[in-house]
Protein backbone atom coordinates (compact mmCIF):
# COMPACT_ATOMS: atom_id res chain seq x y z
CA UNK A 1 0.00 0.00 0.00
CA UNK A 2 1.17 3.27 -0.68
CA UNK A 3 0.37 6.31 1.51
CA UNK A 4 -1.10 8.44 -0.97
CA UNK A 5 -3.93 5.94 -2.09
CA UNK A 6 -4.26 5.72 1.75
CA UNK A 7 -5.09 9.52 1.57
CA UNK A 8 -6.74 9.62 -1.56
CA UNK A 9 -9.06 6.88 -0.46
CA UNK A 10 -10.56 8.41 2.99
CA UNK A 11 -10.08 12.21 1.76
CA UNK A 12 -13.60 12.46 1.57
CA UNK A 13 -14.26 11.58 5.08
CA UNK A 14 -12.14 14.18 6.10
CA UNK A 15 -14.69 17.17 5.69
CA UNK A 16 -15.54 18.63 9.15
CA UNK A 17 -12.81 16.69 11.00
CA UNK A 18 -9.85 19.04 12.37
CA UNK A 19 -7.04 17.30 10.55
CA UNK A 20 -3.33 17.28 12.35
CA UNK A 21 -0.63 15.89 10.26
CA UNK A 22 3.08 15.29 10.85
CA UNK A 23 6.12 17.03 8.73
CA UNK A 24 7.51 15.93 5.34
CA UNK A 25 6.00 13.19 3.07
CA UNK A 26 2.56 13.15 5.05
CA UNK A 27 2.19 16.94 4.71
CA UNK A 28 3.46 17.10 1.12
CA UNK A 29 1.33 14.28 0.24
CA UNK A 30 -1.98 15.39 1.92
CA UNK A 31 -2.11 18.87 0.29
CA UNK A 32 -1.34 17.02 -3.36
CA UNK A 33 -4.50 14.81 -2.98
CA UNK A 34 -6.35 17.92 -1.71
CA UNK A 35 -5.66 21.38 1.08
CA UNK A 36 -8.50 22.44 3.19
CA UNK A 37 -8.56 25.07 5.90
CA UNK A 38 -9.46 22.08 8.35
CA UNK A 39 -6.00 20.58 7.70
CA UNK A 40 -2.91 21.63 9.96
CA UNK A 41 0.84 20.13 8.96
CA UNK A 42 3.20 20.43 11.75
CA UNK A 43 6.43 21.26 9.41
CA UNK A 44 8.62 20.00 12.32
CA UNK A 45 8.38 19.37 16.19
CA UNK A 46 8.65 15.36 15.44
CA UNK A 47 6.66 13.52 17.59
CA UNK A 48 4.47 16.24 18.62
CA UNK A 49 1.34 16.08 16.45
CA UNK A 50 -0.71 13.21 18.60
CA UNK A 51 0.08 15.68 21.36
CA UNK A 52 -1.44 18.71 19.68
CA UNK A 53 -4.15 16.24 18.60
CA UNK A 54 -4.53 15.38 22.29
CA UNK A 55 -5.05 19.34 22.87
CA UNK A 56 -7.70 19.64 19.97
CA UNK A 57 -9.53 16.99 21.26
CA UNK A 58 -9.70 17.75 24.79
CA UNK A 59 -10.55 21.73 24.06
CA UNK A 60 -13.31 20.70 21.46
CA UNK A 61 -15.01 17.15 22.42
CA UNK A 62 -17.80 18.41 19.95
CA UNK A 63 -15.43 17.75 16.85
CA UNK A 64 -13.79 14.41 15.74
CA UNK A 65 -9.96 15.27 15.35
CA UNK A 66 -8.10 13.12 13.28
CA UNK A 67 -3.91 12.91 13.66
CA UNK A 68 -1.86 11.28 10.48
CA UNK A 69 1.36 10.62 12.50
CA UNK A 70 4.16 8.26 11.19
CA UNK A 71 6.48 5.51 12.87
CA UNK A 72 9.50 8.07 13.05
CA UNK A 73 7.59 10.60 14.83
CA UNK A 74 5.32 9.19 17.14
CA UNK A 75 8.84 6.54 18.20
CA UNK A 76 10.31 9.94 19.21
CA UNK A 77 7.01 10.54 21.72
CA UNK A 78 6.07 7.25 22.64
CA UNK A 79 5.10 8.85 26.00
CA UNK A 80 1.90 10.35 24.15
CA UNK A 81 0.58 7.10 23.67
CA UNK A 82 0.22 6.42 27.63
CA UNK A 83 -0.97 10.19 27.71
CA UNK A 84 -3.63 9.78 24.77
CA UNK A 85 -4.56 6.46 26.74
CA UNK A 86 -5.16 8.18 30.01
CA UNK A 87 -7.52 11.19 28.93
CA UNK A 88 -9.01 8.59 25.98
CA UNK A 89 -10.64 11.25 24.10
CA UNK A 90 -13.38 9.57 22.20
CA UNK A 91 -13.18 11.91 19.27
CA UNK A 92 -9.63 11.38 18.20
CA UNK A 93 -8.30 8.95 15.97
CA UNK A 94 -4.32 8.65 15.65
CA UNK A 95 -3.18 7.43 12.23
CA UNK A 96 0.52 5.93 11.85
CA UNK A 97 1.69 5.60 8.45
CA UNK A 98 4.29 3.16 9.43
CA UNK A 99 6.81 2.91 6.42
CA UNK A 100 9.65 1.42 8.60
CA UNK A 101 11.92 4.74 7.32
CA UNK A 102 12.67 8.19 8.38
CA UNK A 103 12.39 8.65 4.32
CA UNK A 104 12.39 12.56 4.02
CA UNK A 105 16.36 12.07 5.42
CA UNK A 106 17.15 10.05 3.41
CA UNK A 107 15.66 6.67 3.61
CA UNK A 108 17.45 5.48 7.16
CA UNK A 109 15.10 2.27 8.72
CA UNK A 110 13.65 2.57 12.17
CA UNK A 111 12.81 0.33 15.09
CA UNK A 112 9.61 -1.28 13.10
CA UNK A 113 12.03 -1.90 10.39
CA UNK A 114 13.60 -4.72 13.15
CA UNK A 115 9.82 -5.59 14.69
CA UNK A 116 9.11 -2.95 16.93
CA UNK A 117 5.41 -2.85 16.86
CA UNK A 118 3.29 0.52 17.33
CA UNK A 119 -0.06 -1.18 17.82
CA UNK A 120 1.49 -3.19 20.22
CA UNK A 121 3.18 -0.52 22.11
CA UNK A 122 -0.34 1.18 21.59
CA UNK A 123 -2.75 -1.20 23.25
CA UNK A 124 -0.12 -2.00 25.82
CA UNK A 125 -0.25 1.73 26.76
CA UNK A 126 -4.24 1.47 27.19
CA UNK A 127 -5.44 2.78 24.25
CA UNK A 128 -8.73 1.18 23.75
CA UNK A 129 -8.96 0.32 20.04
CA UNK A 130 -6.04 -0.68 18.05
CA UNK A 131 -5.42 -1.96 14.55
CA UNK A 132 -2.50 -3.08 12.26
CA UNK A 133 -3.95 -2.95 8.60
CA UNK A 134 -1.47 -3.23 5.16
CA UNK A 135 -4.33 -3.18 2.61
CA UNK A 136 -5.87 -0.62 0.70
CA UNK A 137 -9.00 -2.42 1.46
CA UNK A 138 -7.91 -2.93 4.82
CA UNK A 139 -7.13 0.70 5.76
CA UNK A 140 -10.39 2.37 4.38
CA UNK A 141 -12.30 -0.54 6.63
CA UNK A 142 -10.57 0.17 9.69
CA UNK A 143 -10.26 4.08 9.08
CA UNK A 144 -14.43 3.93 8.81
CA UNK A 145 -15.09 1.88 11.61
CA UNK A 146 -13.22 4.20 13.99
CA UNK A 147 -14.61 7.32 12.92
CA UNK A 148 -18.14 5.31 13.59
CA UNK A 149 -16.40 3.96 16.92
CA UNK A 150 -16.80 7.15 19.01
CA UNK A 151 -13.39 5.93 21.02
CA UNK A 152 -9.85 6.68 20.55
CA UNK A 153 -8.27 4.41 18.21
CA UNK A 154 -4.97 4.30 17.13
CA UNK A 155 -4.92 2.66 13.94
CA UNK A 156 -1.50 1.80 12.37
CA UNK A 157 -0.98 1.14 8.64
CA UNK A 158 1.91 -0.27 6.73
CA UNK A 159 2.92 1.52 3.84
CA UNK A 160 6.10 1.42 1.29
CA UNK A 161 8.62 3.89 1.52
CA UNK A 162 7.77 5.80 -0.75
CA UNK A 163 7.10 9.59 -1.22
CA UNK A 164 6.91 12.46 -3.27
CA UNK A 165 10.40 14.48 -4.54
CA UNK A 166 10.41 17.52 -2.43
CA UNK A 167 8.49 18.67 1.11
CA UNK A 168 8.36 22.61 0.34
CA UNK A 169 4.61 23.24 -0.85
CA UNK A 170 3.23 26.95 -1.81
CA UNK A 171 1.33 27.06 1.53
CA UNK A 172 3.20 29.42 4.52
CA UNK A 173 3.23 28.09 7.99
CA UNK A 174 1.63 30.93 9.41
CA UNK A 175 -0.86 30.99 6.35
CA UNK A 176 -1.84 27.36 7.39
CA UNK A 177 -1.86 28.01 11.09
CA UNK A 178 -4.16 30.92 11.16
CA UNK A 179 -6.58 29.50 8.49
CA UNK A 180 -6.81 26.56 10.43
CA UNK A 181 -7.05 28.32 13.70
CA UNK A 182 -9.83 30.45 12.55
CA UNK A 183 -11.45 27.50 10.87
CA UNK A 184 -11.63 25.55 14.51
CA UNK A 185 -12.89 28.48 16.26
CA UNK A 186 -15.50 29.10 13.65
CA UNK A 187 -14.66 33.10 13.77
CA UNK A 188 -14.69 33.26 9.50
CA UNK A 189 -17.86 31.64 8.62
CA UNK A 190 -16.28 31.56 5.07
CA UNK A 191 -14.01 29.02 6.27
CA UNK A 192 -16.34 26.77 8.10
CA UNK A 193 -17.05 24.15 5.46
CA UNK A 194 -14.30 23.44 3.67
CA UNK B 1 5.27 19.67 53.00
CA UNK B 2 6.38 23.09 53.11
CA UNK B 3 5.59 23.74 49.66
CA UNK B 4 2.95 27.08 50.30
CA UNK B 5 -0.48 26.51 49.71
CA UNK B 6 -0.99 29.88 49.80
CA UNK B 7 1.26 30.72 47.19
CA UNK B 8 -0.23 27.92 45.42
CA UNK B 9 -3.32 29.29 45.59
CA UNK B 10 -2.61 32.55 44.36
CA UNK B 11 -0.88 31.49 41.26
CA UNK B 12 -3.64 29.03 40.71
CA UNK B 13 -6.23 31.37 41.15
CA UNK B 14 -4.02 33.81 38.65
CA UNK B 15 -4.32 31.63 35.85
CA UNK B 16 -8.22 30.74 36.28
CA UNK B 17 -8.86 34.89 36.41
CA UNK B 18 -7.23 34.66 32.92
CA UNK B 19 -9.14 32.08 31.77
CA UNK B 20 -6.90 29.29 31.15
CA UNK B 21 -8.96 26.69 31.27
CA UNK B 22 -6.39 23.25 30.12
CA UNK B 23 -3.42 22.91 32.11
CA UNK B 24 -0.80 20.59 31.56
CA UNK B 25 1.89 19.33 34.22
CA UNK B 26 4.31 16.97 35.03
CA UNK B 27 4.53 16.17 39.07
CA UNK B 28 7.31 18.21 40.76
CA UNK B 29 7.77 18.64 44.65
CA UNK B 30 6.45 22.76 44.61
CA UNK B 31 3.92 21.86 41.75
CA UNK B 32 1.84 19.29 43.98
CA UNK B 33 -0.63 21.62 45.43
CA UNK B 34 -1.61 23.66 42.15
CA UNK B 35 -2.09 20.37 40.25
CA UNK B 36 -4.06 18.80 43.05
CA UNK B 37 -6.35 22.37 42.56
CA UNK B 38 -6.29 21.93 38.36
CA UNK B 39 -7.44 18.26 39.45
CA UNK B 40 -9.99 19.37 41.93
CA UNK B 41 -11.55 22.13 40.09
CA UNK B 42 -14.58 20.92 37.44
CA UNK B 43 -13.79 23.86 35.63
CA UNK B 44 -10.26 22.52 35.02
CA UNK B 45 -8.85 20.28 32.86
CA UNK B 46 -5.51 18.86 34.20
CA UNK B 47 -3.61 16.73 31.90
CA UNK B 48 -0.89 14.59 33.25
CA UNK B 49 2.00 14.39 30.95
CA UNK B 50 4.86 11.37 30.69
CA UNK B 51 7.49 14.02 29.52
CA UNK B 52 7.43 17.88 29.55
CA UNK B 53 7.30 18.46 26.02
CA UNK B 54 4.00 17.22 25.34
CA UNK B 55 2.89 19.90 27.05
CA UNK B 56 3.89 22.13 24.09
CA UNK B 57 1.81 20.05 21.93
CA UNK B 58 -1.55 20.13 23.88
CA UNK B 59 -1.12 23.89 24.19
CA UNK B 60 -1.07 24.32 20.61
CA UNK B 61 -3.82 22.26 19.82
CA UNK B 62 -5.71 24.13 22.80
CA UNK B 63 -4.80 27.40 21.67
CA UNK B 64 -5.65 26.12 17.99
CA UNK B 65 -9.22 25.47 19.50
CA UNK B 66 -9.42 28.70 21.04
CA UNK B 67 -8.99 27.43 24.74
CA UNK B 68 -6.01 29.00 26.91
CA UNK B 69 -3.80 26.97 28.53
CA UNK B 70 -0.64 26.89 30.43
CA UNK B 71 1.88 24.48 31.63
CA UNK B 72 3.13 23.62 34.69
CA UNK B 73 7.03 22.51 35.26
CA UNK B 74 9.97 22.16 36.45
CA UNK B 75 13.39 24.19 34.73
CA UNK B 76 14.47 20.40 33.72
CA UNK B 77 10.77 20.06 31.90
CA UNK B 78 11.30 23.43 30.28
CA UNK B 79 15.08 21.31 29.31
CA UNK B 80 13.08 18.68 28.37
CA UNK B 81 10.51 20.62 26.00
CA UNK B 82 13.16 22.71 24.20
CA UNK B 83 12.76 21.46 20.82
CA UNK B 84 8.85 21.11 20.81
CA UNK B 85 9.03 25.42 21.79
CA UNK B 86 11.45 26.14 18.99
CA UNK B 87 9.71 24.43 16.50
CA UNK B 88 6.48 24.19 17.27
CA UNK B 89 5.27 26.89 20.23
CA UNK B 90 7.55 29.56 18.15
CA UNK B 91 7.59 28.70 14.62
CA UNK B 92 3.79 28.72 14.85
CA UNK B 93 3.41 31.58 16.90
CA UNK B 94 1.69 30.33 20.02
CA UNK B 95 0.93 32.05 23.14
CA UNK B 96 2.22 29.29 25.05
CA UNK B 97 2.18 30.14 28.70
CA UNK B 98 4.98 28.14 31.08
CA UNK B 99 5.21 28.39 35.10
CA UNK B 100 8.50 26.63 35.70
CA UNK B 101 9.86 26.07 39.35
CA UNK B 102 12.86 27.63 39.28
CA UNK B 103 14.99 24.95 40.71
CA UNK B 104 18.62 24.92 41.89
CA UNK B 105 19.28 28.16 42.81
CA UNK B 106 20.45 29.65 46.57
CA UNK B 107 18.63 27.94 48.89
CA UNK B 108 19.05 24.76 47.50
CA UNK B 109 19.23 21.60 49.10
CA UNK B 110 19.05 18.97 46.54
CA UNK B 111 22.44 18.58 44.51
CA UNK B 112 20.69 17.13 41.33
CA UNK B 113 18.53 20.27 40.51
CA UNK B 114 21.72 22.54 41.01
CA UNK B 115 23.65 22.13 37.42
CA UNK B 116 19.90 23.44 35.87
CA UNK B 117 19.48 25.49 38.32
CA UNK B 118 22.80 27.33 36.72
CA UNK B 119 21.53 27.39 33.17
CA UNK B 120 17.65 28.04 33.17
CA UNK B 121 17.55 32.01 32.51
CA UNK B 122 20.42 31.63 30.37
CA UNK B 123 18.24 29.25 28.22
CA UNK B 124 15.22 31.53 28.12
CA UNK B 125 17.59 34.08 26.92
CA UNK B 126 19.17 32.18 24.01
CA UNK B 127 15.81 31.16 23.03
CA UNK B 128 14.39 34.52 23.56
CA UNK B 129 11.42 33.41 25.86
CA UNK B 130 10.46 36.63 27.43
CA UNK B 131 10.47 35.81 31.68
CA UNK B 132 9.57 37.09 34.58
CA UNK B 133 9.54 35.42 38.48
CA UNK B 134 7.13 35.56 41.02
CA UNK B 135 9.01 36.25 44.01
CA UNK B 136 5.75 36.45 46.45
CA UNK B 137 2.36 35.70 46.21
CA UNK B 138 0.82 38.96 45.98
CA UNK B 139 2.58 39.51 42.64
CA UNK B 140 0.74 36.28 41.33
CA UNK B 141 -2.26 37.99 39.83
CA UNK B 142 -0.03 40.67 38.41
CA UNK B 143 2.40 38.99 37.15
CA UNK B 144 0.20 36.24 34.96
CA UNK B 145 -1.77 38.64 34.05
CA UNK B 146 0.74 40.46 32.34
CA UNK B 147 2.60 37.01 31.25
CA UNK B 148 -0.61 36.45 29.35
CA UNK B 149 -1.29 39.66 28.19
CA UNK B 150 2.55 39.41 26.30
CA UNK B 151 2.02 36.14 25.58
CA UNK B 152 -1.40 37.45 22.96
CA UNK B 153 0.15 40.52 21.99
CA UNK B 154 2.68 39.07 20.41
CA UNK B 155 1.99 35.40 19.91
CA UNK B 156 4.99 34.14 21.66
CA UNK B 157 6.09 31.21 24.47
CA UNK B 158 6.52 33.74 27.52
CA UNK B 159 7.88 31.87 30.85
CA UNK B 160 7.21 32.71 34.47
CA UNK B 161 10.03 31.93 36.99
CA UNK B 162 8.38 30.13 40.66
CA UNK B 163 10.93 31.20 42.86
CA UNK B 164 11.72 29.60 46.29
CA UNK B 165 10.92 32.69 47.80
CA UNK B 166 6.93 32.25 46.49
CA UNK B 167 7.10 28.34 46.92
CA UNK B 168 8.93 27.23 49.44
CA UNK B 169 8.01 27.78 53.17
CA UNK B 170 11.29 26.63 55.01
CA UNK B 171 11.29 26.51 59.07
CA UNK B 172 12.76 29.36 60.50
Amino acid sequence: MKRIDALRRIHPMLDGCAVVTIMGAVAAELQSVGHRPNFFYLQHAMGLASSLGLGLALARPDRQVIVFDGDGSLLMNLGSLTTLARYRPRNLLHVVFDNENLLSVGGFPTATSTGTDLAGIAREAGVPNTALVDTLVGFERAFTESLERDDLTTLVAKVEPVGPAGFVTELGLLENRFRFGRWMTGSTSEEETP
Amino acid sequence: MPVSTNASQAVYDALKANDVRIVSALPETWLVHMMQMAEDDPEMTLVRLAKEEEGVGVSTGAHLAGVRSAMLMQNHGLFASLNGIISCAQLYRIPLLMCISHRGVMGERDPWQTEGGLLTTHVLDAIRVPYETIASAPDAMRRVSDAMTLAYSSLRPVALLLERSLMWEDAA
